[in-house]
């Protein structure tokens, strides 16, 4: 049985997590830096459905954390061929230099 | 437009059905062949030029396919006996409820037809022969291109004079306008040349609104387009009531039009002089001799149009055809261009063949149209001739003594028989078929018509004096020459004029022949019974034009019957006519001999002296600027389109473009300028309003219930104001 006040740990926890990560990716320039960061955010989510999960009793915050790493991994994968492939093109990391898109 | 659309609903219900082919007689299809030939001739010069030919390939095959057309035609004279149509296959055929719209691919040939294809095919074969050497300078390059347009004219003045309709007849007639526009531009990197052909085809274009305006009236007032159809039609129509319609009337004069635009009359004549600025071949063929009688045949295939009663059509055409002659015989006078001079001279003959036809006599008109298009043709292809030797040089003061120079002779003797048959000299051709004009001037009975009569009289005296004027200069006196500006590279003082060769020679030998013979015709007796005038009388005697055949009698119209005699100066107009005509041009030849081969210098000097008189001098400034009538119609025409075109074009750049299409697209922009910031390509910055965004939506739905609340409560306090406001309402 978990109480109110265990969880509010849990949720810190996560939160800590989210906001580290998001800080990271707001002051970082490094891809895979940044990258790592929104696996934190993931991490400090997940971290969360599990916790609340436990305390309602509900299997599908457990169902969702396996869901989301899955995505992560898939993302992962995804992600980090796409820096390799942009180092390749520009010999850096650097977020700023990706800026073709705007307006 | 409701009716258009009510006559395509009409046309929709109705099935096409093709309607009965009369063929009389034997199979004369092969006829067609008169057609195709200059159009396979088209093909095959296309091919040259094409794959490049290097050689005189294009002139000998158009030669071949052209001179074919000349002996089938002979053939179809020789077999002729009666008007017969030759159907080729079905073109146009649209049935309506209320009659149908029949223009099919059919010849109609009658002597009238024969008359016109025996010169345009005979002299076309001749003066291509006379090209092929004449553009060899151009061999490989333009060369395959001119004798491809010389085969589409040939081709649509086929269809033109052949045709058993007149929408054939219109198809042809904007052909030979296109082959027209193609030669005289043949020289497009000359800008001169660009613009000659560009006034051809849009003066042209103004005439042939009318034949289209024409062929449309007389589709709804007589429900055909075809001759024989018309025909009929028009001897029931005679006593029609609706016929004192003005539509009626207005035909006649819409024809008109066309034929003035084609055949370069009064108001429209402008385009003809210009057109000299192509190939020297194309002016004698197209611009002298074939094309531009096509308006002298329109009038007379519809010529029981122009004689309804209380019409004044032929009248018009007299007068118009009367002034035209005079005009462009004074500005003839006047100028030093050879060609030019030949222009005018082509104007005013064809004046003449109007002043024919407007006074009744479309024998005389057809008889001059015939020996005219051999004189003119040897003038023009002898001018072609010293412009080609002589290197562009055409004007009068710097050739001299060509009689004398090596290797001119042929060109200065069949010169000389162009200018005496043009002059009217006694027994030439140019004679007869002028005094049948002049006299029948005098016969006729019409408004004018005796001063128009006078006038040709007087015309004839200055075309006398400035077709010798051009010979006397330019064949007699001194040798003594100067090289035009078409040096090709040679230096002006070393410069030698090569006589033309064979080719050319023997086409002016024959041509001079042609217009020396064209006189026998007149002689000939005649086999009809009544009529006289000889062989042209006999050609043109079973076709619409019969109402102007000496002798022959009109049967529709027998209240006019009695045979006006008039008289001049107490005799017999004809006989009179033998007399005075050869009077006046003796006169005219003799005051060229004094001026331009005895006393050259006595022409400079009355020049000076009208020149010096203030009271004279704008005679011979305004006949050599061509009495202005190129500037009057820029003044008046050209320049208030060019000033309309010029506003419309800022309508269309400031008004439409700008404040129109562009202004609208401006909105989408400026909204765009307020909402391109943020997509400044920085990842964080993109993140960071992501955040935001869902930090806001989460704030929001925390304190949902207290803004729910809050809103409750500003809207009963105002709620009453708001709906006051808003002017009652539930």
């Amino acid at each position: 049985m978990m109480t109110s006040s265990v969880l509010a740990g849990y949720l810190i926890v996560s939160g800590l997590l989210l906001s580290i990560g998001l800080i990271g990716f707001f002051v970082r320039r490094n891809l895979i830096v940044m990258f790592l960061c929104t696996e934190l955010m993931f991490q400090g989510a997940a971290i969360a459905f599990v916790a609340i999960g436990r305390f309602l009793f509900d299997y599908s915050g457990q169902v969702m954390v396996i869901f989301i790493l899955t995505v992560a991994a898939a993302e992962a994968a995804l992600a980090l061929a796409l820096v390799v492939l942009l180092h390749r093109q520009r010999d850096t990391l650097d977020a700023d230099v990706f800026g073709e898109l705007q307006e | 437009m409701i009716e258009a659309f009510s006559i395509l609903s009409k046309t929709i219900a109705m099935p096409a059905v093709s309607t009965d082919q009369v063929v009389q007689g034997i199979d004369l299809s092969w006829a067609g062949f008169i057609l195709w030939m200059p159009l396979i001739s088209l093909l095959l010069c296309g091919l040259c030029a094409a794959f490049k030919v290097k050689s005189k390939a294009p002139a000998f095959i158009t030669v071949i396919c052209l001179g074919t057309s000349f002996l089938l035609t002979l053939l179809l004279w020789q077999g002729y006996d009666e008007p017969v149509r030759i159907h080729l296959f079905d073109w146009l055929q649209v049935n309506l409820v209320d009659g149908s719209f029949v223009a099919n691919f059919s010849l109609y040939v009658d002597s009238l037809t024969l008359l016109w294809m025996l010169f345009v095919t005979g002299l076309g074969t001749l003066i291509a022969l006379y090209a092929s050497e004449y553009m060899e300078h151009d061999v490989g390059k333009g060369y395959a291109r001119f004798f491809a347009g010389v085969s589409v004219f040939i081709f649509a003045m086929g269809c033109l004079v052949m045709a058993d309709n007149l929408l054939l007849l219109y198809l042809g007639w904007e052909g030979v306008g296109f082959a027209s526009y193609w030669l005289i531009g043949y020289f497009y990197q000359r800008p001169s040349a660009v613009a000659a052909a560009k006034k051809a085809f849009i003066v042209n274009r103004i005439g042939d609104v009318g034949l289209a305006l024409a062929i449309y009236l007389i589709w709804s007032k007589f429900g055909t387009v075809q001759y024989d159809e018309i025909k009929t039609a028009l001897e029931s129509y005679q006593y029609n009531a609706s016929f004192g319609d003005w539509s009626v009337h207005a035909i006649p004069y819409l024809l008109m039009l066309a034929a003035f635009g084609k055949s370069a009359q009064l108001p429209l004549y402008v385009w003809l002089p210009d057109a000299m600025e192509g190939p020297t071949p194309v002016s004698a063929l197209i611009h002298a001799a074939t094309m531009v009688t096509a308006g002298v045949y329109l009038i007379i295939r519809t010529y029981p149009l122009f004689m309804m009663p209380d019409s004044h059509a032929l009248e018009t055409v007299a007068w118009v055809g009367g002034l035209t002659a005079f005009l462009a015989a004074t500005i003839g006078m006047a100028q030093y261009d050879i060609k030019r001079i030949m222009a005018y001279s082509t104007v005013s003959q064809l004046g003449y063949m109007f002043l024919g036809l407007g006074v009744l006599t479309s024998y005389g008109a057809a008889y001059h149209v015939f020996t005219h298009a051999f004189f003119k043709a040897v003038l023009f292809l002898t001018c072609g001739a010293i412009m080609h030797g002589f290197a562009g040089q055409l004007d009068l003061r710097r050739i001299s003594g060509l009689r004398k120079m090596k290797g001119w002779k042929i060109v200065s003797y069949t010169m000389l028989v162009g200018c005496l048959c043009l002059a009217g000299f006694p027994l030439t051709s140019g004679y007869f078929s002028k005094d049948a004009i002049l006299a029948q001037a005098f016969v006729t009975e019409g408004a004018g018509f005796k001063f128009l009569g006078w006038l040709a009289i007087f015309t004839a005296g200055l075309t006398a004096y400035y077709i010798f004027r051009v010979w006397f200069r330019v064949c007699c006196g001194p040798v003594q020459y100067e090289a035009g500006d078409e040096l090709h590279g040679q230096d002006s003082s070393s410069f030698h004029p090569h006589a033309p060769r064979f080719t050319i020679n023997i086409v002016l030998i024959v041509i001079a022949c042609g217009a020396v013979l064209s006189a026998l015709p007149y002689f000939m007796p005649n086999e009809t019974e009544g009529i006289h005038g000889g062989w042209v009388a006999e050609m043109i005697y079973d076709s619409p034009a019969i109402a102007g055949v000496p002798g022959a009698s009109i049967e529709s119209d027998s209240s006019s019957q009695e045979v006006a005699q008039g008289e001049i100066l107490g005799m017999d107009p004809h006989t009179a006519m033998y007399y005075i005509s050869a009077i006046v041009g003796f006169v005219g030849i003799g005051f060229a001999l004094y001026f331009h081969l005895f006393f050259r210098s006595a022409a400079d000097k009355l020049r000076g002296k009208l020149l010096a008189n203030r009271a004279t001098r704008w005679l011979p400034t305004a006949m050599e600027h061509k009495w202005y009538v190129d500037e009057v119609y820029i003044a008046l025409i050209r320049s208030p389109l060019w000033i309309l075109g010029k506003l419309f074009s800022l309508v269309d750049r400031y008004i439409i473009d700008g404040a129109l299409v562009n202004g609208i697209a401006a909105i989408p922009r400026c909204v765009a300028r307020w909402f391109s910031p943020l997509h400044n390509g920085a990842v964080q910055s993109y993140a960071v309003s992501m955040i935001g965004g869902a930090i806001l939506i989460a704030l929001l739905m925390l304190f949902m219930p207290e803004i729910i609340e809050f809103l409750q409560a500003a809207t009963t306090d105002s709620g009453e104001q708001t709906i006051a406001l808003l002017g009652g309402g539930q």
